[in-house]
């Protein structure tokens, strides 16, 4: 449970797609000052509990740990009241893009702030009586939307390889925890003798477990934050080869054969700083072939949760009933159309498509490499002018979940120092299933009545 | 026809467990009460296990005792066998269970409740309750007769539309033959409270005498008897103890259920009521569990005034023949003479969420309800509803706020709160594995938590809290001496921790740190602690768990702040939940029904997201700025 309303929260509060611009990240709470202090290092060698309100700092942000630099910053410290929460607040300006920024929150959350929930900011604002009463409403909105798109973005954008492997940890820890609790509820019916060997075998390939995916999560694959960018186009049109291309590596499987792409792929890339999560789909077309179909089903349900649709069109060849199609399932959304083949006869043209749907299209040559530039530039100018928009909560949701693996980690390893200094197994079983809730709230599911339905399904007690 | 009609403060309604300590708590804070029961014989009657306590639920027994209730005091005076469960774990899970002669326990309490001032025992059945505007103004009975009272509590057990099932063979009957109360779930519908069905069982009762014990296993009782009520003096009741017997079913036994399955009313659709998974029948356990070749039968004496050995583990609906047959597989029963069969019962209860913590109803003023009819199981929750049933009984009537304890500060907390936020679709037990905090709320330091909210309501006197003070005084004061006692490496302190396996000394260490050791504890330390003062065992007791688990103790009370936070912000009762249209449509309705003393509370109702949470904690924000205005 996160709805604390008096401890420290953190979050990036402007877009984090520009690696050129700069990202702001925004602590309140009655520790923001401290927090801050415990990361951040004045050039002039001060503190900033011991500055003005409302000033500016220039320094750096390091991490404690390692003593490292990991960005050049300003430091703007605004004391209770006068702030938007109220509370005290402490904005870092850092500039190094989307890694630095992610490395900053993470260091501040570490020294103590917990991620805040979507809305968090305002809610506090509103709740300490910054804001109107008038505006309650737009409060409750703003909570709300962000929620929607928070929880969206939270489960759609954890792959399932990973839920998997986190479902399975919480199984062994309510196996064990229930186990024990059975015994320890009926000691004379279920016996723990050396049964916390079971416990210590389990845990530690837990532990293990956990710092894998935590590890996953530096290298920025636990979760894809960036923007959602679904290639469609019908078969063989070049989708696959524009992945490839912009990917400089052969991971989609590239034939001359008609429908060779059987699974969405997704591949994050930099185009000029902006970060987009391609997801190349098979080509959309009517097929008898059951594999297939699954995976034209698959592009339909990605192309409803884009943020942008790069729709290639092989311009060698003319609009199809395939063409039809997917114009339909894309019309009202952000589109950008490719003319792919540039380098073959065009029969297609910028004026077809545009006789189809409002968007804006570029040709290019997904094989010779060509219009590349032209495509990153026409993205950057969408995304400047607001034309595909982006939410920082996905962002954010990747801290959390960071954040919650290392709590998670935190817990199992106490119940390996718990095993080591012969603790009794009803303290094992605490941290066990602290482990188990934190583990919970990544994929998005509550504790509830888990461990005494599992108690009363498995175990046969009582009378 | 004329009818009487007399006036009381406080109606309670059955005299089982709960009854019994919502009726003593109000009567003992001066309430004029009078208690219903449809047979005086069956005051606080045990009809299924013949023992009070065990895990949990022995917990429970010490807060009652620490709110100033009777369970405790009773046990302690009629038990015959006694053992603290789980003594080789934390002391957190340790829990007294003692086996009661049955009849002593029901007579004992007879005589306390006859014996208690502004107290009335009365036998008759209990058919209306009479509401008028939401508000409750009494009882009518069998008879006619009205009794107008101020707040009713409804302890009505298992007796509700109460029907007995073995077999094909059902009687409208309560426990023990004892007579249903068939009218009053009409008049509880009439009012508009929501009735359930569950379903409860219990095993065969068997003569003694046609028992061969040689091929059983003996449970002893402890040597030395720790008692349930901190008023009791542990030398006073250390007696010559009844064992019991453990025996094992097998093949045979599972044979003969499986091959009568279809004749168990249970599988044969007969029975409806739901019955809780954790108290299984013998034949559930069979077909549940089909893996297990045997399953442990624990022999236990009702009493000593009787030769009925009471089954455990072999609870059972079926048939009065296979059940003949079903228990002489079993080895020592190979001859068993059945006293009483074995039987299911299926009553009516509601559903605890309709109820606020303070355990009244959320739609009628002044009605409380406790105990089994409450949706949960066990003489135990049954006595802990009852006495915060009892006390908020007084409370209102005095105009006084509600005892509400939370689930950081007792087991009771954990059990009110679980039955009127979760709805259940089985009768609810206690268990340690409920309580979040349970490092800090065990059954020895029941005392400590709990003693000040009896004393605060008038049911402890000012003696006993003044003992519980000093109490407290004590252990902090030894606390804090303890962790400046220095240990050099002498000669002594290393004998002490060979003898104890555990590992020498390099460098000197507080005490405080040597206690925390597995091995150690502030018991066998004493030789090297030259100026340890005089304390009490139950003193010392606390001395060594605060220090031994301090860490543990510690992370759980920072747990229990952030707690408190939401606990603390409470929902005023005006508040118009399906008004705040920012609520998902789910969490909306859900808030309605439940109406949650907090935001604590709100947000363990399942169905309320965080960001529910966050919608209601702006709108109330809302709300009271415009009240603020508006005053």
């Amino acid at each position: 449970m996160n709805n604390f309303i008096d401890d420290t929260i953190a979050a990036i509060s402007t877009s984090t797609m520009t690696s050129g611009g700069i990202s702001v990240i925004r602590l309140s709470g009655p520790k923001a000052i401290d927090i801050a202090d415990k990361v951040f290092k004045s050039k002039r060698n001060i503190l900033l509990s011991e500055v003005d309100s409302h000033t500016v700092h220039y320094g750096n942000i390091i991490n404690p740990d390692i003593d490292e630099i990991i960005d050049e910053v300003l430091c703007i410290v605004m004391k209770a009241p006068n702030t938007y929460t109220r509370e005290n607040v402490v904005e870092i300006d850092c500039h190094g893009g989307i890694l630095v920024t992610r490395k900053v929150l993470e260091a501040v959350l570490k020294a103590g702030a917990r991620p805040a929930e979507p809305g968090e900011f305002t809610k506090r604002a509103f709740l300490n009586g910054r804001i109107d009463l008038s505006q309650a409403e737009a409060v409750i909105d703003v909570i709300n939307s962000k929620n929607e798109y928070a929880l969206k973005s939270s489960v759609s954008q954890l792959d399932g390889k990973l839920s998997e492997k986190i479902r399975d940890i919480r199984e062994i820890l309510l196996k064990h925890v229930a186990y024990i609790e059975a015994a320890l509820d009926d000691p004379e019916h279920i016996s723990l003798e050396n049964y916390v060997d079971n416990v210590l075998y389990d845990v530690d390939k837990c532990v293990d477990n956990v710092d894998k995916l935590l590890k996953t999560a530096d290298n920025g694959r636990i979760m894809r934050d960036g923007i959602r960018t679904v290639i469609l186009g019908k078969t063989n049109a070049g989708k696959s080869s524009l992945l490839n291309a912009l990917a400089k590596e052969e991971r989609a499987i590239v034939t001359d054969i008609e429908g060779t792409t059987r699974d969405v792929l997704e591949e994050q890339i930099n185009l000029g700083g902006i970060v987009l999560n391609l997801i190349d789909t098979a080509g959309i077309r009517e097929t008898e072939d059951y594999v297939e179909s699954i995976g034209v089903e698959k592009a339909k349900k990605y192309a409803k949760d884009a943020d942008l649709i790069i729709y290639v069109v092989d311009c060698s060849r003319p609009l199809d009933n395939n063409d039809d199609e997917i114009i339909s399932i894309i019309k009202d959304k952000k589109v950008l159309v490719l003319l792919n083949k540039s380098d073959m006869e065009a029969v297609v043209t910028k004026e077809d498509i545009s006789a189809h749907m409002d968007c804006k299209s570029v040709s290019i040559s997904a094989k010779n490499r060509d219009g590349l530039d032209e495509l990153e530039e026409t993205v950057k100018d969408m995304f400047f002018t607001g034309k595909i928009s982006f939410n920082e909560e996905v962002y954010i949701t990747n801290a959390r979940h960071k954040n919650l693996l290392n709590d998670a980690l935190a817990s199992l390893k106490l119940v390996k120092e718990g095993i080591e200094s012969g603790m009794s197994e009803d303290f094992l079983t605490i941290d066990m299933m602290t482990a188990y809730e934190k583990l919970g709230l990544i994929i998005g599911e509550e504790v509830e009545d888990d461990l005494a339905d599992k108690i009363f399904r498995e175990f046969c007690m009582g009378k | 026809m004329p009818n009487i009609c007399e006036n009381y403060d406080v109606v309670v309604v059955g005299a089982g467990h709960a009854g019994c300590e919502a009726a003593l708590a109000a009567a003992r804070l001066g309430l004029n009460t009078i208690c219903f029961t449809v047979s005086c014989e069956s005051i606080a009657l045990m009809p299924c296990n013949p023992n009070i306590g065990g895990s949990s639920k022995g917990h429970l027994v010490r807060e009652v005792d620490a709110l100033g209730g009777e369970m405790g005091k009773n046990i302690d005076a009629t038990f015959i066998q006694s053992k603290m469960l789980n003594k080789s774990k934390g002391p957190a899970v340790h829990s007294l269970r003692a086996q009661a002669d049955k009849q002593e326990y029901t007579k004992r309490m007879r005589m306390v409740m006859e014996n208690t001032d502004n107290l009335l025992v009365r036998q008759a059945e209990v058919t209306e309750i009479i509401v008028e505007d939401n508000v409750i103004k009494g009882v009518k009975t069998l008879s006619g007769a009205v009794y107008n009272a101020k707040a009713v509590i409804l302890c009505t057990g298992v007796y509700l539309k109460a029907k007995c099932i073995h077999g094909e063979v059902s009687y409208a009957t309560g426990p023990n033959g004892l007579q249903a109360a068939n009218h009053l779930t009409q008049s509880l519908l009439d009012n508009g409270i929501e009735i359930q069905r569950f379903k409860t069982g219990t095993p065969a009762r068997v003569d003694k005498r046609s028992i061969d014990f040689s091929k059983m296993a003996e449970q002893l009782g402890d040597e030395k008897i720790v008692p349930f009520s901190f008023t009791t003096d542990p030398d006073s009741i250390q007696k010559e103890q009844v064992s019991c017997w453990l025996t094992y079913t097998n093949e045979d036994t599972h044979k003969i259920i499986m091959d009568n399955i279809d004749r168990s009313p249970l599988y044969a659709g007969v029975i409806q009521g739901t019955g809780p998974r954790y108290c299984p029948s013998i034949e559930d356990k069979v077909m549940r569990f089909a893996d297990k070749d045997r399953h442990q039968v624990f022999i236990e004496p009702e009493g000593l005034y009787t030769n009925e050995m009471y089954l455990g583990g072999m609870s059972s609906s079926l048939p009065e023949d296979v059940q003949y047959v079903m228990y002489r597989t079993v080895p020592g029963l190979e001859n068993a003479k059945i006293v009483r069969n074995a039987y299911a019962i299926e009553y009516d209860c509601i559903s605890a969420v309709q109820l606020k913590s303070s355990l009244e109803f959320k739609n009628i003023s002044g009605l409380f309800a406790a105990g089994q009819f409450n949706g949960s199981s066990g003489y135990e929750e049954a006595a802990a509803q009852g006495i915060i049933a009892g006390i908020n009984a007084a409370q209102f009537i005095k105009g006084e706020e509600p005892l509400v304890l939370d689930r950081s500060e007792a087991y009771i907390g954990v059990l009110i709160d679980d039955l009127v936020t979760k709805e259940s679709t089985e009768p609810y037990r206690m268990m340690t594995s409920r309580a979040e905090y349970r490092l800090i709320l065990r059954q020895d330091n029941a005392d400590l938590r709990l003693t000040k909210y009896g004393y605060k309501v008038g049911l402890i006197d000012e003696e006993r809290m003044q003992g519980v003070l000093e109490k407290e005084r004590l252990i902090a004061e030894e606390v804090e001496r303890v962790k400046h006692v220095n240990i050099g490496t002498t000669g002594i302190i290393q004998d002490i921790i060979r003898e104890n396996g555990s590992t020498e000394l390099t460098n000197g260490a507080t005490l405080a740190e040597l206690i925390k050791r597995p091995e150690l504890s502030y018991d066998v330390l004493a030789p090297v602690d030259k100026h340890r003062p005089e304390l009490r065992a139950d003193v010392a007791e606390q001395v060594n768990i605060n220090l031994k688990y301090e860490g543990y103790i510690e992370r759980q009370m920072r747990q229990v702040e952030h707690f408190k936070k939401l606990e603390n912000k409470i929902i005023p009762d005006a508040i118009d939940y399906l008004a705040i249209s920012g609520l998902r449509k789910e969490a909306m309705q859900k808030l309605d029904k439940f109406k949650p003393r907090s935001i604590g509370q709100a947000s363990r109702i399942s169905g309320v997201s965080p960001a529910d949470i966050s919608v209601l904690l702006v709108y109330m924000e809302q709300f009271r700025r415009k009240d603020k205005e508006s005053n």
